[in-house]
């Protein structure tokens, strides 16, 4: 760039709002020098569903089923701190066993999550051979989830006051195989990750979240953790069954001696916590007390006391992706008076920005995908302008598609 | 090779089988009901689905004749896929909208409605005769 030609740098790139790179759908403007991203803004906004507009013309029975849906993997944590604002509100006492198996359940959506994760990072790694080995190895915990509530994805196993399905003895067998399946793997799957150079090449301190930008940012669950940041709500705040267990916050230099706050470690975090979900499952399965696993097996009588409650709550849930937040009030009505969902991406999408600022444009799809955003959790507003309302049918695309191809065509 | 774990994990793999079951049809059908029908007949190969765990939640089976009528699963259902008649006082069922959570069997009072193994659902057209319980 010679002087007196005009300024080259900085040019902007914008990436998405869908985009092959990101597996969600978000806007990012980035502001490029040469190769080194200068600065970085992003706009969510883009898969507004309206669940909580759905929800507040519905009873708390039929809403659980509806939080199923707001996340396609943390299937229960939405449900978990749904029900239990619900709870609260409308002063319902869960009974013991009921604790347990939505614990149990919610480790079992960790480990699946985590796994996940760390595909959907050795992907955009270019590491695909990875990928597959992890989905692989994934599917067991789906399985066993499949075999507790019915269903792989949409468990529908929380209702509020406890569980819907109780575990019976000889699904403890299956439990406990995959359990020791996972324990077996995750030496392998910690060195797969953590002892491979092209991995430790791309990761190392790149993206960095420092600890300071971490806690201002109020960034939460294993992106925090994996700066330093020592906040797990199962510890700090324990619910459910998470009183009864010792569970401790995973930090990054518990297996590197070190806290970099790098995508490496981001790894490191998630992996060594399928571990301790592992631990975690096997020691409510030899804990959990006998009983009853709802406190009102009769769901018009539960319809009756959560039409007379009133008040409002707060369910707080340590999700797969960090703190998920449910606020509910009722006026003794049939439906909520208000419900406000914050998931967990929610509170980590601002630290995008600091962990962006010069890094290459090669980095971009891991470190988006660093902090496991699931945006369609997390979206609550779009905006829309001018009056138009359509629904695009299959016709219509193709019809576009075909548009758009003779325009470029011409 | 230290540095390079996968490697040795690859050739491993070299010998197993591939873990993916496929889908049921070669190619996706616009219609699973019609494809069904085609693999009844023989003209169609099906690759046998994956087992439904115990207690699956699939298609709604309706028994008509015990239904009172009271209404209760219409007031759980959280899609609002089921419908009362008010003629006859008995529910239709649209399976295009029903999300599968169960709640209307765990409801019934009769014990009229149950979840069937049958997942092999999807379509184009939203009002199949398949997917209309009444």
């Amino acid at each position: 760039m010679s002087e007196g030609t005009g300024r080259k740098a900085p040019y902007i790139i914008p990436i998405g709002p869908t985009h092959p790179a990101l597996k969600e759908p978000v806007m990012f403007t980035f502001e490029m020098e040469g190769e080194m991203i200068r600065d970085v803004d992003f706009a969510p906004g883009q898969t507004h569903r309206g669940i909580e507009w759905m929800g507040m013309r519905r009873n708390p029975v039929q809403i659980v089923h509806l939080t199923d849906r707001i996340c396609g993997i943390c299937g229960v944590s939405h449900t978990f701190a749904f029900a239990r604002a619900v709870e609260q509100i409308a002063e319902i006492e869960v009974p013991e066993r009921a604790d347990y198996v939505r614990t149990i359940i919610a480790e079992f959506e960790r480990i699946q999550s985590h796994l996940l994760w760390a595909g959907v990072a050795a992907h955009e790694l270019g590491f695909d051979s990875l990928l597959h080995l992890t989905w692989r190895v994934r599917e067991q915990s789906m399985d066993v989830i499949e075999n507790l509530t019915g269903n792989r994805v949409n468990y529908g196993i929380v209702q509020v006051g406890g569980v819907r399905r109780d575990i019976v003895p000889e699904q403890h067998q299956i439990i406990e195989d995959c359990l020791a399946t996972y324990e077996g793997l995750l030496s392998k799957l910690l060195s797969l990750f953590l002892d491979d150079r092209s991995i430790a090449l791309r990761c190392r301190d790149v993206g960095v979240l420092s600890q300071k930008d971490a806690l201002e940012l109020c960034t939460v669950g294993p992106t925090a953790r994996a700066s330093g940041v020592n906040v797990d709500l199962r510890q700090d705040y324990p619910y459910s069954a998470y009183g009864d267990l010792d569970v401790r916050t995973i930090l990054p230099d518990q297996y590197a001696g070190e806290t970099r706050g790098d995508v490496y470690d981001r790894i490191v975090v998630r992996l060594l916590e399928v571990g301790q979900s592992c631990g975690i499952i096997r020691q409510c399965l030899d804990e959990m007390p006998a009983g009853e696993v709802t406190a009102e097996p009769k769901i018009a009588k539960l319809l009756a006391i959560c039409k007379k409650a009133s008040g409002e709550a707060i369910g707080r849930v340590e999700a797969p992706r960090g703190e998920c937040f449910h606020y509910v009030r009722m006026e003794a009505q049939e439906a909520p008076h208000s419900w406000k969902v914050k998931a967990s991406s929610y509170s980590n999408l601002m630290s995008w920005i600091p962990m962006l600022r010069g890094e290459q444009i090669a980095d971009i799809p891991i470190i988006v995908a660093s902090i496991d955003p699931c945006l369609s959790c997390t979206d609550r507003v779009a905006v829309i302008r001018g009056e138009r309302r359509d629904i695009l049918s299959k016709e219509d695309l193709h019809r576009l598609s075909v548009e758009a191809t003779r325009r470029l065509q011409a | 090779m230290s540095s390079l774990p996968m490697i040795p994990e690859l050739l491993r793999q070299l010998m197993r089988k591939p873990a993916t079951n496929l889908f049921p049809a070669k190619y996706l059908p616009p219609s699973v009901t019609e494809f069904l029908q085609s693999v009844a007949s023989g003209k169609a190969h099906l690759t046998p689905p994956v087992e439904t765990p115990p207690r699956f939640r699939g298609k709604i089976e309706y028994q008509k004749d015990g239904c009172i009528g009271c209404g209760l699963c219409v007031k759980v259902c959280p899609s609002h896929a089921i419908e009362l008649l008010p003629e006859t006082k008995r529910i239709r069922i649209w399976v295009d909208q029903c999300i599968f959570c169960s709640q209307c069997t765990d409801m019934c009072p009769k014990g009229g409605l149950r979840m069937t193994d049958e997942f092999l659902l999807a379509t184009e057209d939203r009002y199949e005769e398949n997917l209309i319980v009444e």
